[in-house]
């Protein structure tokens, strides 16, 4: 009786431990989620220096913001964005996990590498992105080094065309997570046995067969987890092309990111439509995330 | 040695082409670290050159003129110092707070049984999706009302409850925190909070130590929340001052001034970066090794 007693006041710090989180989280992410979905459903903007609602609206803001056409841009422009972004890194990060952790190529200066590959992403996004602006304008070093090489005719605007100003962008993302991707991965993948590996080598397999029959099925958890967070980081994506096209996300909104449009509407305490639109991403968010989450376990029963 | 090992094995045939693939790896991971570092490398070069000789297109050597684009800048009306130190300030602490409360989180969750604990596990883990941004609006209204608009607080306290950073600590714990250790320690009479401080942490200080990394860096990039709740110029972090320089009719400006205002706001983590990377390298490696 007394045992058992006592192994019931172990558990009891269960609780105790999860409180700061508990109490945390309600507080600063849950009432806000709340009081988020709630102002969704209110008309509530300043018009010049008149204050217009709160009135209940029903769901006419998420009709405003789909009828009008802005979240269907945002989104697909995010999307693109984050998908030039992500294909190159997650290949990029993979391809060098495996040769990294590799027994048989024995690379030198590893820490050389791994150290320079990090480092972008600590720079800060804001910073890079007003990099890129200067580097890429067009009386910048980029333009200049391309005309003197004779590989531009003359100085080609960067900022004002569609696909080079999403390139940059998606270059930019790539550039800055590849080293982060690449060290959640190689953690993954040291963790694996490496008798698994010298069983495989020894039964005469090349390899390419081990990256695909030993390190990616049992790279998965680390996998899932490196995709769904920069899925989550893709859908957030601000800082960069909000930096880089001054909040404009010109030319013609192509580079405009939801989170852009939604920052536009927290500046000009538009809370209807911010609302709306934040119970949009909050959905769709949501439902990439199952996506992923079930295309991965779909592919384990393969 | 790995030659002979191969052969032994009966895998003459695959020396060759470990060799060629070793060659190919080199040259790869040359060509992206050269990817990598040319930004920067023509930053260095732009912050030493005048407004005069910048507008003259690139050169790739270094001018005289980084000190004096230095002056120009500190005698200029952005906060530079105030910004540095605000956003150490604030990243520090984030970290500080997200790894060791999010340990305390994974541990409840890995140590102990509970009622609810699938509930709360599964939880934390859905809620991992939710960005934080979606919840900036409601956010805002609430340290509005809680007067802590324009405050260090709303950006460092948040940081307790960090998903993610749960997440690995948990992967971690699951991987290389065994219960009997902690059963060993309640044998020799430790309390519960003494195990967890005194032997739990030291045991996960690789995890702690990679996203402690992580999250400093999450906190220092951060932009979005800060330039929505920081108003009063010396209390701006570092890249809402970048954002200000971005927004400043940067045609009319000194070019050598905006450069060195970025390699200034990227220089010292760069610097502490390649003095710690041994050990954040050395953290991730230890990370996934089982013990």
């Amino acid at each position: 009786m007394k045992k058992k007693s006592k192994v019931v006041s172990y558990n009891k710090w269960g609780y105790i431990f999860l409180i700061p989180f508990v109490v945390i989280y309600l507080l600063f992410q849950m009432i806000p989620l709340v009081s988020t979905i709630y102002n969704s459903f209110f008309e509530n903007y300043r018009s010049g220096l008149k204050q217009i609602g709160p009135n209940f609206v029903g769901i006419e803001n998420y009709i405003t913001i789909i009828t009008n056409g802005d979240l269907p841009t945002y989104l697909k422009n995010t999307l693109i964005m984050w998908i030039m972004g992500f294909v190159p890194q997650i290949v990029l990060s993979l391809l060098l996990g495996a040769w990294f952790t590799d027994p048989s190529l024995r690379l030198k200066a590893q820490g050389f590498f791994k150290t320079i590959i990090y480092l972008p992403n600590l720079i800060m996004a804001s910073a890079f992105a007003m990099l890129f602006f200067t580097l890429f304008s067009i009386s910048g070093p980029i333009n200049s080094m391309m005309v003197q090489a004779e590989i531009f005719k003359e100085a080609y605007d960067f900022m004002s065309h569609v696909w080079s100003v999403r390139s940059l962008v998606a270059f930019m993302n790539c550039l800055m997570w590849f080293g982060n991707t690449t060290i959640l991965l190689m953690a993954g993948m040291l963790g694996i046995d490496p008798a698994l590996f010298e069983a495989a080598q020894v039964d005469g397999a090349t390899a390419t067969q081990i990256f695909y029959k030993i390190t990616l099925p049992l790279l998965k958890p680390i996998l899932i987890y490196v995709m769904i967070t920069s899925l989550i980081g893709g859908l957030q994506m601000f800082d960069v092309p909000q930096i880089l096209t001054n909040g404009t996300g010109d030319p013609m909104r192509s580079s405009m990111t939801l989170i852009m449009y939604l920052n536009k509407h927290l500046y000009s305490k538009n809370y209807g439509l911010g609302g709306a639109l934040s119970v949009f991403m909050f959905i769709i968010t949501g439902i990439l995330s199952l996506l992923v989450f079930k295309f991965t376990a779909s592919e384990e029963k393969n | 040695m790995e030659e002979n090992r191969i052969a032994m094995a009966g895998q003459s045939d695959t020396g060759a082409s470990v060799h060629v693939r070793r060659v190919i790896a080199y040259l790869v991971l040359i060509l992206i670290s050269f990817i990598c570092l040319f930004w920067f490398y023509v930053l260095f070069i732009n912050s030493t050159r005048s407004n005069a000789e910048l507008t003259r297109g690139f050169t790739p050597f270094p001018s005289g003129n980084l000190l004096i684009n230095w002056k120009n800048l500190v005698a200029g009306t952005l906060p530079i110092f105030n910004g540095l130190f605000n956003s150490l300030f604030v990243a520090t602490l984030t970290a500080v707070m997200a790894t060791y409360f999010s340990t305390m989180t994974a541990y409840a969750i890995h140590a102990y049984d509970f009622k609810f604990k699938k509930q709360i596990f599964t939880f934390i883990l859905m809620v991992m999706m939710i960005p934080t941004q979606v919840t900036a609006l409601g956010f805002l209204q609430l340290i509005g009302k809680m007067k802590l608009d324009d405050s260090f607080i709303p950006l460092i306290v948040p940081a307790v409850a960090s998903p993610a950073v749960f997440f690995y600590m948990k992967q971690y714990m699951d991987s290389t925190l065994p219960l009997s250790l902690v059963e060993a320690a309640r044998i020799d009479g430790s309390t519960e909070w003494g195990t967890f401080n005194k032997i739990v942490v030291p045991l996960m200080k690789p995890a702690i130590a990679v996203q402690a990394i992580f999250s400093f860096v999450q906190s220092w990039n951060n932009y979005f929340v800060p330039a929505l709740v920081l108003h009063t110029d010396t209390k701006k972090t570092l890249p809402i001052l970048i954002a200000q320089l971005r927004s400043a009719d940067w045609l009319k400006f000194d070019m050598g001034q905006v450069y060195i205002m970025i390699t200034y706001s990227i220089f010292p983590v760069i610097i502490v970066y390649l003095l710690l990377s041994r050990y954040i390298v050395g953290g991730v490696t230890l990370g996934g090794v089982k013990g």
